[in-house]
């Protein structure tokens, strides 16, 4: 029994179908309990006040934004490599979920922004490279918009998904060595987890849990969404045919 | 091969419009900074190399959209990818017309305008070679989003959008080295990144862009 | 130089549209492609010229020996006559136009911009550049369209010419041409409908 078995969109829907309630569960019950640790059961920091708590929401969700690109890395290439149809779908079903994410890392960054650095806004490189990669992500799903053949449209997002990670990462660097040449980023820049004192670190551990779990099974949702759509499809096609 | 390249050449100066069209609007941009910014030299003559770069690749961009359309639109297109010349050399040849027909020209007229916006003089040999170096990367990445875009109707407003975020290394670098080589500072590094994303471009976007349009006539 | 095709099936959209098309092109033959609208006439042509894969079957010919005329004449407005075919000549690696203006009797037209031709006129000059291909099967797409008597006569002709010289041609057309021709009716070879995208099996 290969893994592949499970690209067989038939098998796809009885294993997600089985699974998914878990995850979604599990999510749900990981969220109330990262977030109330979270919000309730730790200590003001001394010079942020309540604001920092923020810190739980804000970076699961800039995780997600970057992995969710990954995940459609790796699907995009399974698809364009074995042609395995729920592969491209789950790329395609990614894709929203993490330009939400991209979001609400970019407005919760804000929002914390405000009174830790006194603006909401800055062109401090890791928020540039967010926003950077909220484009991407605009221009993918406009891609699988716009083109109607279903199999056309899973090579040429693929295509676009590779190719747009490599500028990615040249954009991540280009960001960074633009903005030291203007002035110094780094106070503002720094890396929040290692800022992080050890009474937030736990509940932030079960947030970023609860985060990838959510992630799991509104991927998993989208992508038999989109399954169901194909047969429909399908269905539509052969009823037109016969 | 340079029967394709001529081609390109006489229909992109015959049909007029994308010769001089982007050069027109890069004009038109650089001449509406002022408007907006207001007057002060000073001012102006710090935002001239962002002003130039950011213009020059939005006039690149206005003509994107015809490298591959109307070859497709009366069928050409199918007939060159039967055609016994790899399609991945008519992409790279017409990328290559692309560029002179849009990016040399811009390159060319950059000075002019660099004396509008009150450039200080050191910066003119570096708008010359960055945009020099950088066009043809946009020139080839643009090539890449109108293979992607080639069968759609309406294919132009996507194609900016799935442009525009590939065009960020190339601008942030090209910028950069013109910002520091006007302000007398050292530019290699900036320059360098600049040539080794154009060199990466140019030799591995058109057999991309081929396989794109390969999908894409199916 | 004889092209066999077995087997062969065709998609259009994901959906196979035909299937288990056999045929045998040989030298000096013209062959009709009939078959009602929608059929799929156009999407076998589109295989055999390589732009798109076959779903299942072979043919038995490299693609350097057929070239593909297409409802679209691919002419640019902007060239002249003699531009055009120079262009596809020297694609093709050819350097004489002059016997494919004759042939079509474009001489008269030949400095004129592809943009003031009539629409017959501009399908001659489509149908000239097969004659600056060199090639030996003709894969063709309705190629009579807006073509008068006398130019449906010219173009007979031609493709006459071109088999008496070693040549084939595979011809989709509804209208008869005058030709000493082989008829293969596509009909016949409708597929059942059956969907390509891999979802067969979610209907279990």
């Amino acid at each position: 029994m290969s893994f592949w078995e499970y690209a067989n969109p038939k098998k796809f829907m009885q294993t997600s179908g089985i699974f998914l309630p878990w995850f979604a569960g599990l999510a749900i019950v990981v969220f109330v309990v990262g977030l109330v640790w979270g919000f309730f059961f730790t200590p003001e920091a001394e010079n942020f006040g309540t604001s920092v708590k923020i810190i739980f929401v804000h970076v699961p969700a800039a995780m997600i934004a970057i992995n969710a690109w990954l995940m459609m890395l790796v699907t995009s290439l399974v698809w364009l490599v074995r042609r395995h149809h729920v592969s491209a779908l789950a790329a395609k079903a990614a894709a929203p979920i993490g330009m939400t994410m991209t979001l609400i890392a970019l407005f919760t960054g804000a929002i914390w922004g405000q009174p830790m650095w006194g603006t909401y806004w800055a062109w401090d490189p890791r928020l540039t490279s967010f926003l950077v990669l909220f484009l991407f992500y605009l221009g993918y799903i406009a891609l699988w918009e716009a083109i109607d053949n279903p199999d056309t449209a899973a090579d040429l997002t693929s295509v676009l998904c590779l190719v747009g990670s490599v500028f990615a990462v040249l954009s991540r660097y280009a960001v960074n060595f633009w903005n030291q040449g203007l002035h110094q980023g780094a106070s503002l820049s720094m890396d929040k987890q290692e800022h992080v004192a050890d009474a937030y670190s736990n509940p932030l551990y079960v947030c970023i849990a609860a985060f990838i779990l959510l992630f799991i099974a509104l991927v998993l949702m989208r992508t038999r969404t989109e399954i169901r759509a194909r047969r429909l499809k399908a269905l539509q096609a052969r009823e037109r045919a016969a | 091969m340079i029967a394709i390249l001529i081609r390109d050449l006489r229909l992109g100066l015959r049909s007029g419009g994308g010769f001089g069209l982007g050069l027109a609007f890069f004009l038109i941009v650089v001449v509406l900074v002022p408007f907006g910014v207001g007057p002060q030299s000073a001012l102006l003559a710090k935002i001239a190399p962002g002003i130039l770069w950011v213009g020059a690749l939005l006039a690149c961009l206005l003509s994107l959209d015809r490298i591959f359309a109307l070859d497709f639109e009366d069928g050409s297109l199918d007939l060159l990818a039967t055609a016994p010349v790899p399609l991945e050399g008519v992409v790279a040849m017409k990328a290559l017309a692309h560029w002179l027909t849009t990016g040399l020209p811009l390159t060319i007229a950059a000075p002019f305008l660099g004396v509008l916006l009150n450039m200080p003089d050191q910066g003119f040999g570096w708008l010359v070679l960055t945009l020099a170096i950088g066009t043809p990367a946009l020139s080839f990445i643009g090539t890449f989003g109108a293979a992607l875009t080639v069968g759609l109707k309406r294919g132009g407003l996507l194609l900016s959008l799935l442009v525009l975020p590939l065009y960020v290394p190339t601008l942030i670098f090209g910028a950069e080295a013109l910002r520091r080589g006007a302000e007398g500072m050292a530019a290699n590094t900036p320059l360098l990144m600049l040539a080794g994303i154009t060199a990466g471009v140019v030799a591995l976007l058109p057999f991309v862009a081929a396989a794109t349009i390969r999908i894409n006539l199916r | 130089m004889d092209m066999n095709v077995s087997n062969l099936a065709c998609a259009r959209g994901g959906i196979v549209i035909l299937e288990g098309v056999s045929f045998t092109l040989s030298a000096g033959q013209i062959l009709i492609l009939r078959g009602p609208n929608g059929i799929g006439k156009t999407t076998m042509l589109r295989t055999l010229a390589g732009l798109q894969p076959a779903v299942e079957g072979d043919v038995s010919l490299s693609l350097d020996h057929l070239t593909y005329g297409a409802h679209a004449d691919g002419l640019k407005s902007t060239l002249t006559v003699t531009e055009n075919l120079n262009f596809w000549a020297k694609v093709y690696g050819v350097s004489d136009i002059t016997p494919a203006l004759s042939a079509f009797n474009l001489h008269d037209l030949k400095d004129r911009l592809a943009h003031n031709l009539s629409a017959g006129q501009k399908r001659r000059l489509g149908l000239a550049r097969l004659l600056v291909t060199g090639r030996k099967i003709w894969a063709l797409d309705e190629p009579t369209v807006s073509l008068d008597v006398a130019s449906v006569q010219l173009f007979a002709d031609a493709v006459h010419a071109h088999c008496a010289a070693g040549g084939a041609a595979l011809i989709a057309t509804h209208i008869d041409l005058g030709l000493k021709a082989d008829v293969l009716d596509l009909g016949p070879f409708k597929a059942k409908p059956r969907d390509l995208g891999g979802f067969d099996e979610a209907f279990e």
